[in-house]
């Protein structure tokens, strides 16, 4: 009997190398000859370009070369594309020079680079290129950038706005007239810093004779990274290899192609040799795209008895000074399309602007979208439960949409696939023992202290996605996964696939899910994936799809080589195909299961084949492409209990508990392992993150020593749990789980801040909410 | 300029002429090869380049090379012992405490050097110790349960 | 994170130092090196000489010597931190340490280094001011001992003499009915004090003989809250009485510094709290 290697906290294969320092990341990769790039970034956020100069630089000591924006763009290098234009939004899509040519647009733009035999020479040499700048106007809040009299990034996008979209649903307008309620609010999503452990680095080695290139590169998805500088740097496609080795985190910011991919290879092929940059954690503050920054005006509706009616929302959505790959989608379709949340809203509407103005390029960040909805209406949920002294559990309970198992159509469009939302909120209140919480907090209240207990409920879409609908919506790639199969004379096997983890564990669930399917061994199956190489064409790692994504590809190549196998078996065995069955790796004749073949038995016929079927081709491997029907729909329900020091603003998390359903689980300490790095993050929004400007867009928040990044000593063990509502979306039933930690968690925390400060009548503070904001708050009420 | 430096790494004498601001982090990184130490900060906060000096968890970002003339310094790749992982190493493995595992080997050299200094660290005690030590990834939960867990097996 | 050029010398003895400090312009001490490697990986400070004083023989340690608390200069946090002798004799100054940083930085960075920088947010300063501890420092002209409360003078800036060394710190031993309190709000990114607030009482026949209350983390230097300790001599130490002299923390400091995480206003006021707990406590330590 094979053991339940499917649902098994089996321990990572990827963790041996990691554990003693032998994993090698893209910095730690040396090529003979090898130099470093350092880049001269521009340190105003807006600034016209006059001189650039590198005569003296290029006599300093080790350095092989100095070049501007020109010298790439006569040499062929084009601007970096947008992988995602937004349609029937108007939306412009100004040109991104990888190195800035006439006009700095945000600190940090790139203006210059320099090559040299050290990164420390090569440092130096970026120091004494002297730029003249004309410091121009910045800006870098996004609803004042659409202003009169702002000061203009791009030429042919007035007023900075770059696309204008809407979703809508129902009849708003009417059911705001019709409303016994109505609530609003402005809510500041704020910008955050991703900041992954691992700073982006870039490795190019050109072969001249070949028009070849490898890139090594930290990122999420070789496969687009290689199809996009196919399109920038003139090298074509089938001669580019972006090899992601191994890869330390990412949360989106390690999506986009970046200006640099294309710098060093641009390096390489001028000076003759490999060229490797690698950011310092203070470059990647300014260089590596940002997360989030809504300006949200936003409106709910409901009736007197709780019933939510609309959502009505406007949103600046600031997406930095040029166009990154994604950037277009992230406030749009992964943003509004889920304004329904979890509940049963029939009518919507979202006017989203998206912005330019003079600050580092926003992109997806964990959640990419659905955190900055989420946040919206489950604040929303909670200022209506509070206006009509509603308990927000009932609220929620009363606008759930009700248990479903195949598809539920919400008024955006979209469909979710299957959802238990009051399971989930009453699973968490009975973990939490909300009553005695309760109880307890009207006890410290007489006391005149203050603790809070803040919900949510959370629906999110993760999974991405169906091509057509990623086609529909101007996505410029695909979104379905790849997987080859191949089993070795030995029996051992190789499964090769499209995904790219970066710490998301699939070498281990995908070798538990061969094992299950297959009955190998978990230790006889390796998943090899990062190289474009060595896997077929895939779409990467992020939005929350390498598992129900890749695994649908997985189960397709899984299942031809079943199929193949049986045929194989039925040939050694003399017997007929529809007669032969599988259990726990052995193909048999169905009522004799003395009579069978193991898949190692197979593996070694087939790759041998002197005793086969006449017409069968010879080999047992199999290839398979899945595009999902729909994404995916993980849900939950979220608590937090805090309590609030009023005499110095300090919130101490005192409890967090987190029901969370992603279908059928792989492994369930992966799975508890995202859900706790992912309500971390969350947690950061609430209560410590936020990247800074000024009004003249200088990033004040320049370093770790600005930005607050969570850190062991801020939290409480987190208690979990699950529930398990399969999908009919992919094979095995799997939802995602990478992102849905911090999509929930920001407001569970905010609201039960809020529901703390309640009796103080404080119903609005911006994030993060730091000691001071709520000191001022306090103060604020009581006079 | 160079500066002669002599550095037990890992058991060996290593001998170099470095520069004056040779990072340690880099000798270990360029000069030696040891690539499980990594950069993750430039404001000596992250703790991703924690290796042991002395027995104690430095930051290698922060100490020049020539300052570590001298010392013996141990790295992620000196912890196993003829092949068997350190305690540590086998509870970060068991109990999930690492997922991109950048930080993860400073991470280990911390939690080391504090269970040197108490070997019954209370949960709060390995968070506090942890302070100087980010992880994105894994939100800390886990890797709090590897230190209880090697704990327990250190002491036995 | 990449350094400018330098040179590097490593004396043996003070003398050396001080010779060589003299010798290069603009050289800085490194010990153990948290304050001033962070500063040069940034090129804000680009000495053209360092001079690592770091094994120099007795300039580490702490001991009894005769009635005095005596710390070597490059004695390390950690040391200081876990030191039986000081957990005895002066345990605030012990539990301060323990707060500066996080565990590796305490394993290097040195109390002569820490104060040597005079940095607004360290937590040293605050607490020997509040100490009376004596700094001694030795240059070309000989040894001198400098009270702490006129060593800080300025933003980053002592009373040091140009090639004067830090070797050394003196500290009174507590008597036994005298206790201290270190009491921070620690910036959640650099954990360095937004508020710092030392506290130390003796108390003699329950009732207050001396008091210390020293602000640091809202201005240049450390403030002593002279209002402060004259509300409490001479009188019993309970709630409302710590109150009042809690309040005496806005007067002292009319001029606060702020940042974008607290504003000069909101370090003031967690001074003033931190002042009244802290003051609570060291009374019930001096109790016990």
């Amino acid at each position: 009997m094979a053991s339940r290697i499917f649902g098994s906290g089996i321990k990572r294969r990827e963790d041996p190398r990691l554990i003693t320092g032998q994993a090698r990341y893209t910095d730690d990769f040396v090529l003979p000859g090898m130099a470093h790039l350092a880049v001269v970034r521009s340190p105003y956020a807006h600034a016209k370009i006059r001189a650039v100069r590198t005569k003296k630089v290029a006599a300093m000591d080790g350095v092989l070369g100095v070049f501007t924006g020109k010298d790439m763009k006569d040499a062929g290098f084009g601007p970096i594309p947008c992988a995602w234009v937004v349609p029937g939004s108007e939306t412009k899509t100004p040109p991104y020079p990888p190195i800035a040519i006439d006009v700095a647009r945000y600190v940090g733009n790139a203006v210059a680079i320099v090559v040299a035999t050290d990164r420390y020479l090569a440092r130096d040499a970026a120091e004494a290129v002297e730029v003249e700048y004309d410091p121009l106007p910045a800006v870098a809040d996004a609803e004042k950038a659409t202003g009169k009299g702002q000061p203009q990034l791009h030429a042919d996008v007035p007023n900075n706005v770059c696309f204008h979209w809407k979703v809508s649903g129902g009849d708003v307008e009417a059911a705001f007239k019709s409303a016994d309620v109505v609530v609003q609010e402005r809510i500041i999503n704020q910008r955050l810093i991703p900041n992954a452990m691992e700073p982006r680095a870039a490795l190019a080695q050109y072969s001249p004779a070949t028009n070849e290139v490898t890139l090594w590169v930290t990122s999420q998805n070789p496969h687009i990274v290689r199809f996009l500088l196919s399109l920038d740097t003139g090298i074509p496609e089938q001669k580019i290899r972006v090899i992601a080795p191994e890869v330390g985190g990412g949360f989106g910011s390690k999506i986009p192609h970046y200006p640099e991919d294309s710098m060093v290879i641009f390096a390489s092929k001028m000076c003759g040799c490999p060229v490797k940059w690698t950011e310092t954690r203070s470059e990647n503050y300014r260089g590596t795209i940002h997360g989030r920054d809504h300006i949200q005006d936003v409106e709910m509706a409901a009736k007197k008895d709780g019933t939510i009616l609309a959502l009505r929302a406007k949103v600046w959505a600031n997406l930095g000074a040029y166009l990154s790959t994604a950037s277009t989608g992230i406030p749009t379709i992964l943003h509004g399309l889920m304004l329904s949340g979890a509940y049963d809203i029939k009518n919507i509407h979202e006017d989203v602007y998206g912005v330019f103005t003079n600050t580092t390029p926003t992109d997806a960040y964990r959640g990419a979208g659905r955190p900055e909805a989420t946040f919206m209406v489950e604040r929303l949920v909670d200022l209506v439960a509070q206006k009509l002294k509603m308990d927000p559990a009932d609220i929620r309970r009363k606008n759930f949409i009700p248990p479903f198992t195949d598809g539920h159509a919400v008024a955006t469009g979209l469909t979710y696939d299957s959802g238990n939302y009051v399971g989930a909120l009453d699973k968490a209140l009975a973990m939490a023992g909300y009553a005695a919480l309760r109880k307890q907090q009207a006890e410290l209240r007489k006391k005149g202290e203050h603790m809070g207990i803040g919900f949510s409920t959370y629906a999110e879409i993760c999974g991405l996605g169906p091509s057509q609908v990623a086609g529909a919506v101007g996505f410029g790639g695909g979104l379905w996964e790849s997987a080859i199969v191949r089993f070795h004379p030995s029996g051992k096997v190789v499964v090769m696939v499209g995904i790219s983890p970066h710490g998301q564990g699939e070498e281990t669930t995908f070798a538990q899910i061969v094992s299950s399917e297959l009955g190998v061994p978990v230790d006889d199956v390796e998943v090899v994936h990062g190289d474009t190489e060595r896997t077929p064409m895939g779409w990467g790692s992020y939005g929350s799809r390498s598992t129900p994504v890749g695994s649908g590809a997985l189960m397709g190549a899984i299942t031809k080589i079943r199929e193949k196998s049986k045929i194989v078996t039925a040939h050694l065995l003399e017997a007929a195909v529809e007669d032969i069955e599988y259990a726990d790796g052995k193909f048999f004749v169905k009522g004799s299961p003395g009579k069978f073949k193991t898949i190692q038995d197979v593996a070694l016929m087939a790759n041998v084949a002197w005793n086969y079927p006449k017409g069968l081709e010879p080999g047992l491997e199999a290839s398979a492409f899945f595009d999902p029907p729909n994404f995916v729909y993980p849900f939950g329900a979220h608590i937090a209990v805090v309590r609030v020091d009023a005499e110095t603003g300090e919130i101490r998390l005192e409890r967090y508990i987190a029901v969370d359903d992603c279908g059928r689980v792989i492994n369930p300490m992966i799975v508890e392992g995202q859900i706790h790095g992912g309500i971390v993050q969350g947690i950061g929004q609430a209560l410590w993150e936020g990247a800074v400007y000024d009004e003249s867009a200088q990033l004040l928040t320049g370093s770790m020593m600005d930005y607050a990044l969570p850190k062991a000593d801020f939290f409480p063990k987190f208690e979990l749990a699950m529930t398990e509502t399969p999908t009919t979306v992919n094979p095995l039933g799997v939802k995602g789980i990478g992102e849905t930690g911090t999509i929930a968690s920001t407001p569970a925390v905010y609201n039960a801040v809020m529901d703390a400060l309640l009796p103080l009548g404080i119903r609005k503070l911006d994030m993060p909410l730091t000691p001071e904001r709520v000191w001022r708050a306090i103060q604020s009420a009581r006079r | 300029m160079q500066y002669p430096v002599s550095v037990n790494v890992n058991g060996s004498r290593r001998k170099h002429q470095v520069d004056a601001r040779l990072l340690l982090v880099h000798y270990l990184r360029e000069t030696l090869g040891l690539t499980g130490t990594n950069v993750g900060c430039d404001t000596s906060q992250c703790g991703s380049c924690t290796v042991l000096m002395d027995g104690k968890a430095v930051k290698s970002c922060t100490v020049l090379t020539v300052q570590a003339d001298g010392t013996s310094v141990t790295t992620i790749e000196g912890l196993a012992q003829n092949g068997k992982l350190h305690p540590l190493q086998d509870a970060f493995w068991e109990k999930h405490g690492l997922q991109c595992g950048y930080c993860t080997p400073g991470m280990i050299l911390t939690a080391c050097n504090l269970l040197a200094k108490n070997p019954k660290p209370s949960e709060a005690q390995i968070r506090h110790g942890l302070e100087g030590n980010l992880c994105r990834c894994t939100g800390y939960q886990n890797i709090v349960a590897a230190v209880q867990e090697a704990a327990t097996r250190m002491k036995a | 994170m990449y350094s400018d050029n330098f040179e590097y010398y490593r004396p043996k003895t003070v003398s050396e130092a001080a010779q060589l400090l003299k010798k290069h312009k603009g050289s800085r001490l490194l010990a153990g090196g948290h304050s001033l490697l962070p500063a040069m990986k940034f090129r804000l400070a680009n000495p053209k000489a360092v001079i690592d004083i770091g094994a120099i023989k007795g300039l580490c340690g702490i001991q009894m010597r005769g009635k005095t608390l005596w710390i070597g200069a490059t004695t390390t946090h950690a040391d200081i931190a876990a030191s039986p002798v000081l957990r005895k004799a002066c345990p605030v100054l012990a539990e301060t340490a323990a707060q500066i940083g996080d565990l590796q930085v305490r394993n290097r960075g040195t109390i002569g280094g820490s104060i040597a920088h005079a940095d607004p947010a360290a937590d040293f300063p605050t607490v020997l001011v509040a100490l009376g501890a004596t700094i001694v420092a030795r240059g070309g002209k000989g040894e001198r001992k400098i009270p702490a409360d006129k060593f800080f003078v300025d933003l980053f800036t002592t009373a040091l003499k140009s090639g004067e060394i830090v070797t050394a710190i003196l500290v009174a031993p507590h008597g036994r009915h005298t206790a201290g309190v270190y009491a921070k709000h620690p910036h959640p990114a650099s954990r360095y004090a937004v508020a710092g607030v030392a506290a130390i009482v003796e108390l003699k026949d329950g009732v207050c003989a001396r008091a210390s209350l020293v602000v640091g983390g809202a201005t240049a230097n450390p403030v002593v809250i002279t209002a402060a300790e004259t509300a409490l001599a001479g009188r019993k130490p309970d709630g409302p009485t710590i109150e009042k002299a809690a309040s005496a923390v806005a007067a002292a400091i009319p001029d606060p510094m702020g940042d974008t995480y607290a504003s000069g206003e909101f370090r003031v006021h967690l001074a003033t709290v931190l002042a009244k707990r802290a003051l609570t406590a060291a009374v019930e330590r001096a109790r016990g």
